[in-house]
């Protein structure tokens, strides 16, 4: 059981604020993934789970334990760092080894465990290897390895996939899926890349200038953006935005269409709408069409609305030309409101 | 349309051959300068004595020992052999000792005034000696560290500590601070991820910076004539006996002086690029 509870951590570098009072609680053997842009604080965020940095303020428990007094050695974590930190001194096999030596395990339990990693991560060929001679993903594959021979309760991985070339990284993703939920750890995975935590998480936290925006499932984090920031942020092309005046109370025009909407004392909000949840009909947001991009499944067409920006997925058949005067119909139930001054969802 | 172009093509790849001309000759120059005195004082060392004021010189020397075997049995060169060694080896342990946590500590901690401190290590080379040398030996006679190996290791210890900062700090910082965080969080503490971790990677480097240190010490002399009387080094033994003894004893006392350091020098000069930073392993 390692349930592991952020209570209200700050980390504060000179005069910069790298955190702001971040609360965050990950159930245990939850694969929980902190997505952002580089410099909001992902990565301190995991250096301070880890023990690798001293919070400003603020508790970190993991399995009901306080330990942001401890060192990393105490926290019964591993970690799997960005450039892999496989020690070029050791082979393969003492690379894995390592921790359970640290642990003072007898010889035959740490061939045992090192034998049934270096299975898990089809690395048996390579034990007797030193680092040097390893691709990068093999070396990934080592790091992986070690974290999981010391069956840690947490692991914690910085960006473990951003070195790798394209197409190993989706090789690795669908792998690292399937061997950290037969593991039962529980998972901190930190990336800035937005299809890897969809594709990973059981929740995403999304964060933006030291503060945790959202924390939900890669489902309500795409639907249901809590903050203008992440429907920009998720979502590509992102989300698109258009201000609303209001019509009358619960109804607000849009770019030429009146639609119901929250019921607020405002004059101004923002409408937004996902580019696939709108489709070319007789009735809909008044667009003037810019861009067409042909995506073969589908075409991406670029328009002006209402002076600005609007990106919508058309199907690939639509027959539109640039210049054209299209209604664009968004789909009732995923349009979403925002107030435009906090940012938040309404 | 050719004859247009083709001028300022030919004038421009006149002055760059010039320019590579001048180059080499410098480069030569340079080399003659440092290797030539190198050279007639290797011929001298291996030329028979009497061959030592002859001329027309030998280009290939005669390969004869009589010079360096007369100079080995000299009164006293054992004695200061043995002393050169002792001294250097003393000089090698402390700045060691002293540098190469200081070197860690520039490379991996952050503190107030760490450039400061880095431009401080290196200023300690621009002060003269020869100022320091009167209070020095007075100091010493009170304290009764005159006339001592450990007391000359000492000061020869200053003078080699600043390199072996700058050398240790170059060499922990081109070892990534995520191998030490892996091994922490693989159960290590802090002195135990050195051990195991940063040690290994580093001997090499810090062998190197201590070699460098006792090469230091080897080849010092105004120190050690000033400080030492009857336990003298080397360097010190030669200014004092060699300057009245004959032509080719000096050639065989140089020669012995300089060849070990010469070989040392170019044992560890990888890491006394990296120590600028011109190269990185």
């Amino acid at each position: 059981m390692a349930e592991i509870a952020i209570k209200g951590v700050a980390k504060r570098f000179g005069g910069f604020t790298a955190l702001h009072q971040v609360d965050l609680t990950i159930s245990d053997q939850e694969f929980m993934v902190l997505l952002g842009a580089s410099g909001c604080g992902k990565t301190t965020l995991l250096r301070i789970v880890a023990g690798l940095e001293t919070p400003s303020q603020g508790e970190v428990w993991i399995g009901g334990r306080r330990v942001d007094h401890l060192p990393p050695r105490d926290r019964g974590i591993a970690m799997v760092f960005q450039n892999y930190a496989v020690f070029p001194h050791l082979t393969v096999f003492e690379n894995i080894a390592f921790g359970l030596r640290m642990k003072k395990l007898p010889q035959a339990d740490v061939e045992r465990r090192v034998n049934s990693t270096a299975e898990l991560m089809h690395i048996e060929q390579l034990l007797k290897r030193y680092s040097g001679q390893l691709s990068g993903g093999q070396r990934q594959r080592v790091a992986v390895a070690r974290a999981l021979a010391m069956e840690p309760d947490v692991i914690l991985m910085d960006e473990p996939l951003s070195n790798l070339d394209a197409l190993l990284r989706l090789e690795m993703r669908a792998e690292l899926k399937g061997v950290l939920a037969a593991s039962k750890t529980t998972t901190i995975y930190v990336t800035h890349d937005q299809v890897e935590a969809m594709s990973l998480a059981d929740r995403i936290a999304v964060m933006h200038q030291g503060r945790i925006v959202q924390a939900a499932s890669p489902v309500e984090v795409y639907r249901n953006p809590a903050a203008r920031f992440v429907g920009s942020f998720i979502g590509n092309p992102p989300m698109n935005f258009i201000p609303a005046t209001k019509a009358r109370n619960g109804s607000w025009t849009v770019a030429g269409l009146t639609l119901p909407g929250p019921k607020s004392d405002k004059q101004n909000i923002d409408f937004a709408i996902r580019p696939e949840d709108v489709g070319a009909g007789s009735e809909g947001l008044h667009a003037t069409v810019r861009v067409i991009e042909p995506l073969g499944s589908h075409t991406l067409v670029t328009c002006d609305v209402e002076g600005g920006l609007f990106r919508a997925i058309l199907d690939s058949n639509a027959g539109v030309q640039v210049g054209d005067h299209l209604r664009l119909a968004p789909k009732p139930d995923r349009i979403r409101w925002f107030d435009p001054e906090t940012t938040n969802s309404l | 349309m050719s004859a247009i172009a083709e001028v300022p093509a030919t004038a421009t790849a006149d002055a760059r051959k010039a320019g590579d001309w001048l180059l080499i000759a410098t480069a030569m120059l340079l080399c003659v300068w440092v290797l030539l005195p190198i050279y007639l004082l290797l011929v001298n060392a291996l030329s028979a004595p009497g061959e030592v004021t002859a001329f027309p010189k030998r280009f290939f020397p005669s390969f004869d020992f009589g010079s360096l075997s007369f100079f080995i049995e000299f009164a006293g060169v054992a004695r200061a052999l043995w002393n050169s060694v002792l001294v250097a080896t003393l000089t090698m342990i402390l700045s060691i000792g002293f540098g190469a946590p200081a070197g860690y500590a520039l490379s991996r901690f952050a503190f107030p005034g760490k450039e400061a401190f880095r431009f401080l290590v290196l200023m300690t080379r621009a002060f003269p000696l020869p100022l320091l040398a009167l209070p020095l030996a007075v100091m010493f006679i009170r304290t009764g560290l005159d006339d001592t190996a450990i007391g000359l290791a000492l000061v020869h210890t200053t003078l080699a500590l600043p390199f072996a900062v700058l050398i240790t700090f170059s060499l922990f910082s081109g070892i990534p601070v995520e191998l030490e965080e892996a091994a922490w969080t693989l159960g290590c503490t802090r002195l135990q991820a050195f051990r195991k971790v940063i040690l290994p990677l580093a001997l090499p480097g810090i062998a190197a910076s201590a070699v460098f240190a006792f090469t230091i010490s080897w080849n010092e002399v105004f120190a050690a004539a000033v400080l030492t009387i009857e336990n003298r080094t080397l360097t010190a033994f030669l200014l004092q006996s060699v300057g009245e003894s004959p032509l080719y004893l000096k050639f065989a006392g140089g020669a012995a002086l300089v060849v070990p350091a010469l070989i040392f020098i170019f044992a560890v000069r990888k890491y006394l690029f990296a120590m600028w930073g011109i190269a990185n392993r």
